[in-house]
Formats: structure tokens, C-alpha cells, sequence
């Protein structure tokens, strides 16, 4: 469904940009309007939690500018002209062609212009992601897609216990970077060796050659990824495993951890040991907190609402109430989930615990949010755990308010995580702190 | 400087609505590589020619500058006929709102922005509905005073017809629903995207003037705080500080006022000529108040204008004598410090008088844009010539923030300043290992104390620059060695 939006809290699939960007030394090239990729990278890297423009994002972006010229004429000289000059000017091991709307809208044949170059031998793809085509969660798609349909290779034969992940979305998670590693550890720690993919120290174009030789895929996310883990099973038979929530403090990570066990077949014992360990160090620390809630719980809001994409509503929505016993108000998941995956997550909701449930809404329209929540009664101050958009809306419903989704204007993130059993207790540490701030 | 009101080209300001392009209305360029001198002399002379460069980094588009002007307005909506990743910069239009607010001591509130989301469906059939149920929705939500409607490369090449949709808009609810072209396409100059946000409040906002202020200086400027204050009051004129956060009401009557001037020449020269033109208030051609000579020129026009002709020069005499002995130890501060500036012009070129007032030495300079001449045709306000009076054969260019040409060039001059003027960039410079100061607040040199002001910012933040060298240390800049050693303007094509 396609409405108009006010506060946007996800762009177009053009967004792919910032998941090149992700990959070590890979370099993105827009062919597209001479505003597409610094409006994207203001705003899902730097008013996004302030995240850098990294290696060769922001304003290193090659990029056609294309104009008139290229609108009445087509752009594909223009685009061989620059791609000619991003493969002596820029420092890279992987190019990722991505096109705008004005590319995609008047034809250019951007997939013959890069296949040319391929045929070089050079390293590069193409993705078409014309902005009107979708969001940037399927741009990030498009942009995986592309690389596994033009430069993979299958692989002579398959490295046991080594697994790709498939996760949250680089930048538009404005703690990508940090969850990601937190997952990573984790596996490892299940003794998996872990194809990360994405951020520092992932391997760059190594690692993704690496991608036809896992084991299996895992698809850690309500729907971002499944069709990644389809391709990769359609074309080199790699089975995936579809963890659908986001895993945050000690009952959900341990919980995927026994998931993806068994899923590689390895030794319960091993697995039960990693777990026992980290719920260990998880409930230490919820025991130091004990004190806080005990005294403290009389002011503390009850209810809490979440209005970001269904990574974080699910998972946040499973933490605090099996963790925590909170109690979830409505939920607002804004990642236009597509249609097959509605019921799904509705069905997750429903039995996020025993006789506990939550209503859940499916917009992006920061419009349709505010006049939601004003028309609901709340007894208690509600926590809203959103964007920064929603701090006027949390403020005049009498709630408390903590960002963490896109946009994120009011807190600089490097390398936090809310993946995890140490992500969880980081959670609980931002949450009492936003409340306690306003005492 | 003459005083006297110029006439203006007839084609300044058209009624219809769009506006010409700065490349085709101004002689505009982005890229060129000599000298001011040069520079100078050939725009004047009408042989400035673009040279394009066959490989580029992204930009920005008219649509940034436009809706960074239209979103400040504190009782409009803007909104934005396109697909949702031209919101992409929603985010940074509400963080400038809540930020300038919190200055101005404001009650904080979100910046009022829709998207129509435009999709494939969309491109085919048209959206015209979308844009209504968009108005609709502002109107019932907002109950602003005006609408703003952007345009973007999409509505354009599908062939959205903007204008019958506001008109029925517009007579429904009345209230002025303006069209603002600003497609991205349309220009390779982002500038053109005020000229697209004023054309449109000329068009449907300002009235005819039913009373004169001639003691309102109508000031073009983006968000920085009211220094003019200290310029104008003692001189017993008010500063009207527009567009950002003000209210329609107050753009309405700025016909009223006794002079139009700007913070930057490039950045008004549409409104100021404009206002001037439809409404008669004349413009201050002067290049802006930066920099001893800049400020007494500015100032000398201005009261010459308002009829202040009797008190301006011993107001010159006190400032001026007020700021001498800390300008002074500034300038032995910066003594022999190389500075170098990347900026749009002509604050760009205010940026090059302040730092040379403060006793730096300017090895060079780029600049986003080159406008061969300005809406009000005098070559008088011509700002680069202005600032490199006796500097004008240091290194010039146009570039419009290729980063790639800025970083091969700065490694070439090495300088122990950078000011830069454009979000990220300055990351490229720290990554040198080079000071990089980015100016967020583009009054702080304003005038005569403003000098001291810029200077004591500078040393501070010149005293200990760490950060550049750990980043020198530990971050890789994406070029190949192989370009690192090429000329830094072999990219452009054409000759000179």
C-alpha cells in the first residue's frame, strides 16, 4: 500500500547505497539526479544517529549527475564515462552500479553498460533500484541480490560450520554495526564459523566470494533477507534458517542460539555450556538492577509502545515483556512488510507470552501514528520507544520517550548493541536512563 | 560602489511559475581551475564557459536548497511531490528547525514535511490525487498558512501537471498552495533551488506594500543568529532576518521594507532582485558585511540608501577603532598560517576577506559554484573581486565538492587551515590530517567584531587539532595512489 507519508522513517530502494557502503572496500556508483545519494546518506548515515560517511560514502559517492542531457538523450554514455573514471580514481575491490529514478524512468540499459564491463573481468554489478520501486529494505535486498546473480561463483565445495548471516540493515539500523558484531560473537561462541558480511573487520569482497561455500544461511529477521536465503538456496542448494525475531536479552538469545544448534547439528552440550555462561553474566547484572526496579517501579512507565520497523518492534516487544513483564501497548511496525509476512508477525504479537498480546499497526506515516496515540487513553505515562520524530507525539501524550530507530537526531552512535545478552541489559540501561533524565 | 538603485534585466522575475536556470540565467558553472584574476576578467567579459568533468561524485540537488529554506517557515507545510528517498533530508530539515528554535528561544516543534511517496504505480497513472489527499492532510493536521509543493526529477519527467492541481487546491482552502521547481534534474548549480523557493514566495506570498518601514533591512540569510543587530541598530534601522523562522505573515509585508540585503550574495540574489524590481525595494548590491573593507563599503551603501549618510561614518571610525587591539594580537596569532577555503560562493569569498583580515595567508581556494554575474547585473557587487584584491592569482577553482579533486589538491598545497562550508567535506580535509573548521553558524564574522569572534573560534579550535591527527594516522581516504598523482583538475574536460 502506498500512501504519503509525513516523517519519514525509511527512504527508497536507492537506500541499497548505504548497504555497499557497508561492505569493505566495495564502492557504490549512482546513476541517477545530482541530489539521490547525499539525500540518502544525510539521511540514513549522518542524521541517523550521526553514523560517518565511512570509506567511500558520503561525499566520496561516484555518481552521473545526470540532468537534462541524460533525461532527453539517455544517460548510458554518461554512465560509461564515470564508471570509466570510478575504476581509476577510486580505491575499491567491488563496484555496485545503482540507478536512480530518472536513470530507470527513461531506460537507460545500465544492465548491458555493466555486463560490458564484467566482461572485462572487471568487478562490478548492477542493481536496478529506481526509488519509486520500493524501500531501501528491498533495496538492501536488490543490492545482495545482484552481487550473488552476477559475481558469485559456485564454490568447490562447502566449509562445515561456516554460515552466512543475513540481519538487521546497515545504517538504516542505527546500531547495525554494533548488532552485527554482537551476532557474530555469538555464533562463534556456538563454535560456527561466521560470514558476517557487513562492517569492520567483515572480510569485504573475500568474505562474500566466500558466500556459495557456507554451510547454511541464517536469516535472523522478521523478513528482510528471506528472499537473499532463497536465491542462495535456488542457486548452490544452500539450506537457511529463518529466525524471525531479533534476539534481545537473555530469553530470546538463548532461544535463537538452541534454534541455530540444532539447525547446524552441533552438540547440545556445547551449545547448553556457551548459553549457561552468557545467561550467567545476563542475570548478574539484571540482579544489580533489582534494587532500581524494586524501589523505583512506582513511577516507571507500565506500557510501552514501539513505533519502528519489525525488527526492533518485535524484538523489543518480546524482551520487555518476557524480560521485564511490561505490558505492550499498540505497536507500530513501519518497514511495509511485504503482504506474505503480514499474518506472521500479527501471530507474533498475539503470543508474545503466555495471555499477553499486543494490537499491531502497519504504517510509516508518522501522520497516521500521532493520530492513533492521541486517540488512545493511557492511564500511566507511556514509554514510546521510536525516533527522534516522535518526541513532540511521546511529550504530548504524557509519555516518556527514547530513540532507536531512524531517524535518530538526538544520540551519537558508534558501536552499541542491542542484539544479545549484553545488547538486552544495554536496552534496559538506555530506557531508565531517558526516564531518569526526566526527573 | 554607486548608490544609485540599479535597473535590473527584465528577465529577473517571472510571473509564470519555475525559474530559469542559473546555468542559462546567470552564466553559471561548476567547474574551472586558474586563477580570481582570470576568473574575474573573463566573467565580465561574457566568456565564461562550463567545463565539464568526465568523472564525478555525487552532488546535491535544487531540491535540498529550496526545502531548506520553505521547511523553516514556522507556519508552512512543504511538501514533496516525489518518491520517498527524496526525503532522504527530511531528518536534517527537522534537526535545523529544532536546533534554530532552541536559539531563538522558540517552542521546539517537528518540521512540518509530507512526502507523496511516489511509486511505480504512481509514474504510470499519474499521482495528482496523491498530491491532494498530501494537501489535504497538511491542511486538516497543520492548519498552516501556506502549502509549498516541491518538485522532483520523477514528477517532472512523468509529467505531473502541479499547477491546475494547487489552483483547485488553492481556491478550496484557501490558502496560498505554491508550485516550487526544483527538480533535480534541472540544473547541475544546487543554488537554483533558492531561486525556485523564492520565485515561489514572490509569486504567492509577498504583497504589494500598503506602508513603508523604511527603517526594515529586510536581511536574505540562512539560519545563523542575528548579528546583524549590531550592524544596523545603531544606525536606528531593524534587521528583519528572512526566510528561515519566520512566519507567512511576515514575508507578506517584507515589500515594505527600506532595503533588501543579504548574507550572501548567491544565495538571495533572485529575492533581493525581485523584491526590488516588483516591489521597489532597493537591494544592497555590496558585496556582504565580512572583513574590514566589506563591512565600510556595505555599511556606506546601506546608509546611503536609508539616508544615514550623516552618522555612518563615525559609527565605521568607533568599530572599527574598538576592535583594533584584538585584532591586532589575532593577527600576530595567525601570522604565516596558510588557510585555504571550500565553499559556495560568496560567502566563500566573505570567508577569504575575514581570514585575510585576520593575517592568514590564502594559498587557495575552491568554490562550489561560479555565477558569471548576479540577478542584479552590477558588476560592483561582484563578491570574488572583492575579496582577492590583491590576491588574485592565487589557486581558484570551481568545483562543486568533488571531493576527489579537493583532496589531491590540498595534499598539493598543504595548508594549516581549511574552512569548510558544506556538510561532509570536512571529513575529507580531517582525514589529511589538515584543521578543518566547519562554520555551522555563517553570521559569527559578521562585521567588525565578528572578526574577532571568527578569530577566537579559529585559535581555539587551531590550538590542539588531535582529532586530524589520529584520523591522519588511522583513516584511508578511498582514491588510488595513481590519481594521488594526477593533476587535480585533469577530470574537467574542455579548455580555457
Amino acid at each position: 500500500m502506498s500512501t504519503t507519508v509525513e516523517q519519514p522513517r525509511q527512504f527508497c530502494t536507492l537506500g541499497g547505497q548505504q548497504s555497499v557502503v557497508a561492505i569493505e572496500r566495495a564502492i557504490p556508483i549512482v546513476h541517477g539526479g545530482p541530489g539521490c545519494s547525499n539525500k540518502l546518506f544525510s539521511g540514513m548515515a549522518f542524521f541517523n544517529g550521526f553514523q560517518g560517511s565511512g570509506y567511500a560514502g558520503g561525499n566520496a559517492v561516484p555518481g552521473t549527475n545526470s540532468c537534462e542531457k541524460e533525461i532527453v538523450f539517455g544517460g548510458e554514455t554518461r554512465l560509461r564515462e564515470v564508471i570509466d573514471g570510478a575504476l581509476k580514481v577510486m580505491d575499491g575491490d567491488l563496484f555496485v552500479v545503482l540507478t536512480g529514478c530518472t536513470a530507470d524512468l527513461v531506460g537507460d540499459d545500465t544492465a548491458t553498460v555493466v555486463s560490458e564491463y564484467r566482461e572485462r573481468g572487471v568487478p562490478i554489478v548492477h542493481a536496478s533500484t529506481g526509488g519509486f520501486k520500493g524501500n531501501n529494505y528491498r533495496g538492501h535486498e536488490l543490492v545482495a541480490e545482484a552481487i550473488i546473480d552476477q559475481y558469485l561463483q559456485p564454490a568447490p565445495k562447502v566449509i562445515p560450520n561456516l554460515v552466512n548471516v543475513w540481519s538487521v540493515l546497515p545504517y538504516q539500523d542505527t546500531f547495525w554495526a554494533g548488532n552485527l558484531q554482537a551476532i557474530r560473537q555469538l555464533l562463534e561462541g556456538l563454535g560456527l564459523q561466521v560470514n558476517i558480511l557487513f562492517g569492520h573487520d567483515s572480510g569485504g569482497i573475500e568474505a562474500w566470494k566466500k558466500i556459495p561455500a557456507a554451510a547454511f544461511n541464517i536469516v535472523l529477521s522478521p523478513w528482510t533477507g528471506v528472499s537473499i536465503a532463497e536465491k542462495l538456496e535456488q542457486r548452490f542448494g544452500t539450506p537457511y534458517l529463518h529466525y524471525p525475531v531479533l534476539p534481545i536479552g537473555a530469553v530470546e538469545t538463548s532461544r535463537f542460539l538452541r534454534s541455530a544448534g540444532e539447525f547446524a547439528h552441533l552438540q547440545s552440550t556445547q551449545v547448553e555450556r556457551y548459553i549457561e555462561k552468557q545467561e550467567a553474566y545476563f542475570y548478574h547484572y539484571l540482579d544489580r538492577s533489582a534494587d532500581f526496579f524494586m524501589e523505583m517501579r512506582w513511577d516507571l512507565p507500565a506500557q510501552f509502545i514501539n513505533i519502528s520497523d519489525s525488527f526492533y518492534s518485535l524484538g523489543i516487544s518480546r524482551f520487555l515483556v518476557n524480560e521485564l513483564g511490561l505490558k505492550p501497548g499498540r505497536q507500530f511496525i513501519t518497514d511495509n512488510p511485504p503482504e506474505i509476512f503480514l499474518d506472521g508477525l500479527v501471530n507474533q504479537f498475539a503470543t508474545l507470552a503466555d495471555k499477553v498480546s499486543a494490537k499491531v499497526t502497519f504504517t510509516h506515516d508518522g501522520g497516521e501514528i500521532a493520530k492513533t496515540l492521541r486517540s488512545e487513553v493511557f492511564d500511566q505515562p507511556p514509554l514510546v520507544i521510536g525516533t527522534s520524530w516522535d518526541r513532540d507525539l511521546a511529550k504530548q501524550i504524557g509519555g516518556y520517550h527514547l530513540s532507536i530507530a531512524l531517524p535518530i537526531t538526538d544520540r551519537l552512535v558508534l558501536d552499541r548493541a542491542y542484539v544479545g545478552y549484553a545488547g538486552g541489559l544495554r536496552l534496559v540501561e538506555d530506557i531508565y536512563g531517558a526516564v531518569l533524565g526526566t526527573y | 560602489m554607486t548608490t544609485e538603485i540599479q535597473v535590473t534585466p527584465k528577465s529577473v522575475v517571472r510571473q509564470e511559475p519555475g525559474v530559469t536556470i542559473r546555468e542559462r540565467r546567470l552564466g553559471s558553472i561548476t567547474g574551472y581551475s586558474g586563477t580570481p584574476d582570470e576568473l574575474v576578467k573573463i566573467s565580465l567579459a561574457g566568456q565564461l564557459v562550463e567545463r565539464e568533468r568526465s568523472f564525478t561524485q555525487a552532488g546535491t540537488c535544487s531540491s535540498f536548497c529550496a526545502t531548506l529554506q520553505l521547511s523553516l517557515i514556522q507556519d508552512a507545510v512543504v511538501i514533496n511531490h516525489a518518491p520517498a528517498g527524496c526525503s532522504g533530508d527530511f531528518p536534517m530539515f527537522n534537526l535545523y528547525n529544532r536546533y534554530g528554535q532552541g536559539k531563538r528561544k522558540l517552542d521546539q516543534t517537528s518540521a512540518r514535511l509530507i512526502t507523496t511517496n511516489l511509486n511505480e504505480h504512481d509514474t504510470i497513472f499519474g499521482a495528482t490525487g496523491k498530491l491532494l489527499e498530501a494537501i489535504h492532510k497538511a491542511y486538516s493536521t497543520y492548519h498552516p498558512r501556506a502549502i509549498f509543493v516541491t518538485a522532483s526529477c520523477t514528477s517532472g519527467i512523468i509529467g505531473e501537471d502541479l499547477e491546475s492541481t494547487l489552483d483547485e487546491a488553492e481556491e478550496e482552502l484557501g490558502i496560498p498552495i505554491a508550485s516550487v521547481s526544483c527538480e533535480g534534474f534541472r540544473s547541475q548549480v544546487w543554488a537554483t533551488g533558492w531561486d525556485a523557493a523564492y520565485s515561489a514566495i514572490l509569486r504567492k506570498i509577498v504583497r504589494p506594500a500598503k506602508i513603508r518601514r523604511p527603517e526594515s533591512i529586510n536581511i536574505i540569510t540562512f539560519i545563523g543568529e542575528d548579528y546583524f543587530s549590531e550592524l544596523l541598530r545603531p544606525l536606528g534601522l531593524v534587521p528583519d532576518l528572512i526566510v528561515p523562522f519566520t512566519k507567512i505573515e511576515q514575508l507578506e509585508t517584507v515589500s515594505e521594507a527600506g532595503a533588501t540585503a543579504q548574507m550572501c550574495s548567491t544565495l538571495g540574489t533572485y529575492f533581493a532582485a525581485g523584491l526590488e524590481k516588483q516591489y521597489g525595494v532597493p537591494e544592497i548590491k555590496s558585496p556582504p558585511p565580512y572583513g574590514l573593507t566589506g563591512t565600510d563599503m556595505w555599511l556606506r551603501e546601506l546608509a546611503h540608501i536609508t539616508g544615514k549618510d550623516d552618522i555612518v561614518e563615525q559609527f565605521i571610525a568607533a568599530e572599527r577603532n574598538a576592535i583594533e587591539p584584538e585584532l591586532e594580537k589575532l593577527k600576530k596569532r595567525f601570522a604565516g598560517v596558510k588557510a585555504f577555503v571550500a565553499a559556495g560562493p560568496s560567502h566563500g569569498h566573505s570567508s577569504m576577506e575575514i581570514l585575510q583580515d585576520l593575517g592568514m595567508e590564502l594559498v587557495g581556494s575552491c568554490m562550489f559554484h561560479h555565477d558569471a554575474k548576479l540577478d542584479h547585473g552590477d558588476p560592483a557587487g561582484d563578491t570574488l573581486r572583492a575579496a582577492t584584491t590583491g590576491s588574485g592569482r592565487m589557486t581558484y577553482s570551481v568545483c562543486n565538492k568533488q571531493s576527489f579533486e579537493l583532496v589531491n589538491l590540498l595534499r598539493r598545497l598543504k595548508p594549516d587551515l581549511v574552512i569548510v562550508r558544506h556538510p561532509s567535506l570536512a571529513v575529507s580535509v580531517a582525514k589529511l590530517g589538515i584543521p578543518a573548521c566547519f562554520v555551522d553558524d555563517e553570521h559569527l564574522g559578521l562585521g567588525y567584531r565578528g572578526l574577532i569572534r571568527y578569530g577566537k573560534k579559529i585559535a581555539d579550535w587551531f590550538r590542539n587539532p588531535a582529532i586530524e591527527r589520529n584520523l591522519s594516522r588511522h583513516s584511508a581516504l578511498p582514491y588510488t595512489r595513481w590519481w594521488l598523482e594526477q593533476q587535480p583538475f585533469s577530470m574537467l574536460g574542455g579548455e580555457v
